[in-house]
């Protein structure tokens, strides 16, 4: 895959994300959706950025369970996990200096 | 900082703001255009078969109509940047637009095409719930709602078309509309009524919304009698209208008491020398794709006679 960001699926939720000693960004997203895409580029910058913030994205489409289990029901959803917990959550697409403001206690 | 001047800036990326670019690049006015941080393309980004443009025999997906109008205003020269303008200073002969990244440009001419914005319900736990069973775009969010039951609110074509699209994910999709009739057009009507899966809330509005961490359920009031009564669903989608997004030339631009730029009659033209504007920041009646192009083009059209009579002047 390109750049900063990782890739999670239902299989590796549990290690990759909430046993992850760093918070981790979680960007819940699909190929049909044009904001997640908007978005998209934003996230690597941020990623490459900054170590302290994990961004792992999630295709919604390959993966049934996870969104599901968080309580999906629209995308672009982004959730911040800290020690296996949702401290925050981002739903919609946002301009690049309104996301960095939303994260910046993480970055 | 640029002390450049250029001919024209245009704020917006519907059909409005693509078509005042095809028209004002190929008048040679180098237009720079504000498509949006992120939502370049306007309305139809967020609609499936667009079917009433003229032009496709077949109708066109939404966004693949305005990845054709972008690519079709850069091809002539029009310059692109993927962010919003956040403030403006509109009242002196050189006009100032500010983007989202702090870039000022400066220009002679200024095209407004914002737009508009999903109109809300007003409710506060309509906007708590946002993103959690609450929405106003069917095709982005639709998906979720897989073997649900689910309520749309609305009586126009949006509302119609969005239930419609809506039936091929929910169980059940129910129309609370406020009157016993909709206004939709005929042909969505006969569609609407045939559609098995879509049912109907007559003469209702919704009063809250019901649900701690999503929604669980609507209250309704018939508009009639008063009777309370509640909807057991799992997603409300409000597609009620829209509002002009005119907020960002407030106090500078003569808007109306719905918010909508006024124009001088059978012109793009505003109360401010040098600032038009199109699309359904203007339009209160028609609000279709293709009235918003037409308008695009009367406006390139208006900025670039206007730039003729600085040049004369």
């Amino acid at each position: 895959m390109s750049g900063a960001t990782t890739i999670v699926t239902d299989a590796n939720f549990a290690t990759e994300v909430l046993g992850n000693s760093k918070p981790v960004l979680v960007d819940f997203w699909a190929e049909w959706c044009g904001p997640c895409k908007m978005i998209a580029p934003v996230l690597e910058e941020i990623a490459a950025a900054n170590d302290g913030l994990v961004i792992a994205k999630m295709n919604v489409d390959e993966n049934p369970i996870t969104p599901g289990t968080y309580g999906i029901r629209a995308i672009p959803t982004m959730k911040v996990f800290k020690d296996g917990q949702v401290v925050k959550e981002i739903v919609g697409a946002k301009p690049k200096s309104v996301l960095l403001a939303d994260l910046a206690e993480f970055l | 900082m640029s002390s450049e001047v250029r001919s024209v800036i245009i704020i917006g990326s519907g059909p409005a703001g693509y078509t005042a670019g095809i028209y004002a690049a190929r008048a040679n006015l180098a237009p720079l255009l504000l498509e949006g941080a992120v939502t370049s393309g306007g309305a139809l980004m967020n609609t499936t078969e667009v079917e009433n443009f003229p032009g496709f025999t077949d109708g066109i997906m939404g966004p693949a109509l305005m990845e054709s109008m972008r690519a079709q205003a850069e091809r002539f020269g029009a310059e692109i940047v993927t962010d919003d303008a956040v403030s403006v200073d509109l009242s002196g002969d050189v006009k100032i637009v500010v983007d989202g990244s702090g870039n000022e440009y400066r220009s002679h001419a200024v095209i407004l095409a914002m737009g508009s914005a999903y109109r809300e319900l007003g409710l506060a736990n309509e906007k708590r719930l946002s993103g959690h069973g609450v929405s106003w775009c069917a095709t982005c969010d639709g998906f979720f709602f897989r073997d649900k039951d689910i309520a749309v609110v609305g009586g126009g074509d949006s509302a119609i078309e969005e239930a419609t699209f809506l039936t091929r994910f929910a169980s059940s999709v129910t129309l609370v509309h406020r009157r016993d009739s909709l206004r939709a057009s005929k042909i969505m009507q006969e569609r609407a009524q045939s559609n098995p899966k879509l049912k109907f809330a007559w003469n209702s509005t919704v009063t809250d919304v019901i649900g701690t961490d999503e929604v669980t359920g609507l209250k309704l009031a018939d508009t009639k009698t008063g009777a309370e009564s509640v909807l057991d669903v799992s997603g409300l989608f409000v597609a009620i209208g829209h509002d002009p997004r005119s907020e960002l030339i407030r106090g500078q631009v003569d808007v109306d008491d719905e918010g909508y730029v006024k124009v001088e009659a059978h012109s793009t033209r505003t109360n401010l020398s040098g600032v038009f504007a199109c699309g359904d920041l203007v339009d209160h009646t028609y609000r279709q794709a293709i009235t918003a192009a037409g308008s695009g083009c009367s406006a390139a059209l208006d900025a670039e006679k206007f730039l003729t009579s600085l040049e004369n002047a």
